[in-house]
């Protein structure tokens, strides 16, 4: 990362737009950015297997779609058993088209997991991108696998005798990685330049490669829409939502962290978290917890940056859109 | 020259002279041998495809489904709880009009658990919009797959070739495989219209509000209906290419003077016919039912000409309810003059086997005077003490 200038980042600004605008999205969509990003950073030899989810279904309500490459929905759980089955024939057709499988975090950690497990296993040139908003949203805002501990969903919402998600983040990345793949990542709509990257970087790989993508939902995370980037880099720079690149499950890199921002930072503009700041014992043993995770992530994935970094947490991928409400 | 192959021998060499790019399963009794005959012509180089090994039967259909919308001829095979747990693929094949071949290697459905056949399992998805051919021999079976391809080609409909577990896959029988200039002559390359291609973008599989979502279906019962133009054109082609006659829809085999018949769906047709030999007092005509998906109404119809009783053999039960298949023959005979009345018996269940001593047995039955659906073949020693005292005796 650090060998690159940033002249030449701002030469691979992508022109391609596989995902047009005009599709329905709600405002501040963290997916449908992550999904555009993705596809300007592919770009058109593509293949798309949708899992069921917002995406889909925001994107292509019949006769409309909002998509310049070619792209499927089948269903929920086998977006990477599609993709599998796609690029096996385009395989067989001697076509260099690159497959991507794109799923939410229930299409990833939970309904799709063991059909991506199992594409992972074989081998297939296919890049698996997860859209990761940290619950079911499209249903309704629904606590998923990859809701985060302490977060009041609709099916985990905070109460007098309960604080919201009782159990943990899966930790998706390690699962994955622990297939051995030749490269998985972690990316958030807030450094968009990173995340075309890492995008570019996973299609150029011969085998399976998985990005997840930390992607805000205004609905379910209760904010508002103008603060999605705002939210999203918080995650980042808390250590909560930690930068990281694993090829065969060895980190090769890991995006620094100028400015170490406390959890609270990134929990309060949220109203899944609004029970955190209660004055409520159980209240503050969850926001310990919470900080406790973050400072765990920095210091396993090493993350503290000692110097200034033009691509670092603060630097000039930054986007601040919509104003700097809590830099 | 006719040579001795076990079915599934003979259905994996059948399927590979039609040459799919891209083949995926995932093991079940009593399918394996099929693909494990197909993973050795790969493995020999005598079968040129992607053989893909997945993880479950969810994926070996989602995978065909990918294959085929990404432009390849795609072929899987399962059975039973396979056919169940990928039935929500099953349903988006046929729904996104994907043209592919399954076998299905018949077998009951647990619970009681049991590996042994009936035909629970493609019964369960007779309504997931595939077309269902089922097989009486293996020399069917071998014909059967390879005009699958042609039908599901040129309909755009996914078919299940459906074969008794078993009864076909695990027995050796004489037949004739064809060459692969015969097969080559009769099956085009694969041609996906709608296949996926970035020079062509297009959505697939997108979401269709009330306002569509009728007609989408009514197209979807439309193209099944008109599949059985395509299964009685592909039987004819076939048929002039290798010589053998197939009956497309519904084989007749009996007199015309014949006032019995009785209907089947598979391999107990053979049984049937071994039986009506030895016991050949009363002529009989013995209707194999080989396409129930389109169901072929006139073909039925033209088929029960002169029928006063109608045997209706299932293999599969709809618990609470009539005969799966006796309620639909029973509909499509429904205001035709002298339509024969519909006896309806279920038979050979989870490999119970079918001995040529049933065929008296269902001759009989049809002097029941208000015919009602039963099981013919419960033995009153295994059922509890209350039952056995109440319940049906077999005829």
């Amino acid at each position: 990362m650090t060998t690159e200038t940033l002249h030449d980042l701002r030469g691979d600004q992508p022109r391609f737009q596989g995902l047009e605008a005009g599709h329905r999205a709600c405002q501040g969509c963290g997916q449908a950015l992550a999904a555009r990003l993705t596809l300007e950073a592919a770009g058109p030899d593509v293949v798309l297997a949708n899992a069921t989810g917002c995406l889909e279904v925001f994107t292509t309500a019949w006769p409309d779609s909002a998509w310049r490459v070619p792209w499927l929905h089948s269903l929920f759980a086998n977006a990477a058993s599609v993709a599998a089955g796609m690029e096996a024939a385009l395989k067989m057709q001697g076509r260099d088209v690159k497959v991507i499988a794109l799923a939410g975090d229930g299409g990833t950690f939970d309904i799709g997991f063991q059909a991506l497990s199992g594409m992972l296993e074989r081998g297939h040139n296919v890049l698996f991108v997860c859209y990761d908003n940290e619950g079911y949203m499209n249903t309704g805002v629904q606590r998923s696998s990859s809701t985060p501990h302490a977060a009041a969903t609709t099916t985990s919402p905070a109460g007098v005798a309960r604080i919201g998600k009782r159990h943990l983040k899966k930790d998706i990345l390690s699962i994955v990685a622990a297939h051995h793949i030749p490269y998985a990542a972690t990316a958030s709509v807030a450094y968009p330049t990173d995340l075309r990257k890492k995008v570019r970087r996973a299609i150029q790989v011969d085998g399976p490669s998985f990005l997840q993508v930390h992607a805000p939902c205004p609905l379910g995370w209760g904010h508002g829409g103008e603060l999605s980037i705002e939210v999203a880099r918080l995650a980042v720079q808390t250590g909560l939502f930690p930068l990281i690149e694993l090829e065969r499950d060895v980190l090769i890199g890991a995006m620094p962290i100028r400015r170490v921002r406390g959890i609270k930072d990134y929990l309060r503009p949220q109203g899944r978290f609004r029970h955190l700041f209660a004055d409520d014992p159980r209240a503050r043993e969850e926001l310990a917890h919470l900080q406790a995770l973050a400072d765990h992530n920095i210091e396993v994935y090493g993350l503290r940056g000692d110097r200034p970094d033009t691509l670092d947490s603060e630097g000039a991928d930054t986007v601040h859109r919509g104003g700097r409400h809590f830099a | 020259m006719p040579q001795a192959l076990e079915g599934s021998q003979a259905i994996a060499r059948a399927v590979a002279l039609c040459q799919p790019q891209v083949v995926a399963a995932y093991p079940i009794t009593p399918q394996t041998h099929i693909v494990e005959h197909i993973a050795s012509l790969v493995a020999d180089g005598r079968l040129r495809c992607e053989l893909v090994s997945v993880e479950s039967e969810f994926s070996a259909a989602s995978v065909v489904l990918g294959a085929a919308c990404a432009g390849s001829r795609a072929y899987t095979a399962t059975a039973s709880q396979g056919i169940l747990l990928m039935s929500e693929v099953l349903f988006n094949i046929s729904g996104l009009r994907v043209p592919l071949v399954m076998t299905c290697a018949n077998r009951a459905v647990s619970a009681p658990l049991s590996i042994w056949n009936d035909q629970q399992d493609s019964m369960a998805v007779r309504d997931a919009g595939w077309i269902q051919l089922y097989c009486a021999d293996n020399q069917e079976a071998v014909d059967t797959t390879i005009q699958a391809f042609r039908i599901a080609e040129r309909c755009e409909l996914p078919v299940m070739v459906c074969v008794d577990g078993f009864t076909l896959t695990h027995t050796l029988e004489p037949l004739e495989l064809p060459s692969q200039d015969m097969v080559d002559g009769f099956l085009p390359p694969y041609r996906f219209v709608r296949a996926l291609d970035p020079l062509a973008p297009i959505s697939m599989g997108t979401l269709v509000g009330p306002e569509y979502f009728t007609e989408v279906r009514q197209m979807h019962h439309e193209a099944l209906l008109a599949a059985e133009k395509e299964i009685v054109a592909a039987a004819a082609d076939w048929s002039a290419a290798c010589g053998r006659e197939l009956a497309p829809l519904v084989r007749a085999d009996g007199p015309p003077e014949a006032r019995i018949g009785i209907l089947t769906l598979g391999s107990v047709f053979g049984t049937l016919q071994d039986a009506r030999e030895r016991f050949a007092d009363t002529p009989v005509r013995l209707l194999h039912l080989r396409s129930f998906r389109p169901f072929p109404v006139e073909a039925l119809r033209a088929a029960c000409q002169g029928l006063s009783e109608l045997v209706v053999l299932e293999r599969a039960l709809a618990p609470g309810a009539d005969g799966i298949v006796g309620t639909e023959v029973r509909s499509a005979l429904m205001g035709i003059d002298g339509a024969p009345r519909v006896h309806n018996f279920a038979v050979g269940l989870g490999g119970r086997d079918v001995p040529l001593s049933i065929y008296p047995r269902l001759l009989a039955a049809i002097h029941e005077p208000h015919p009602r659906m039963g099981t013919i073949d419960i033995d009153p020693r295994y059922l509890p003490p209350k039952a056995r005292a109440t319940g049906e005796t077999p005829p």
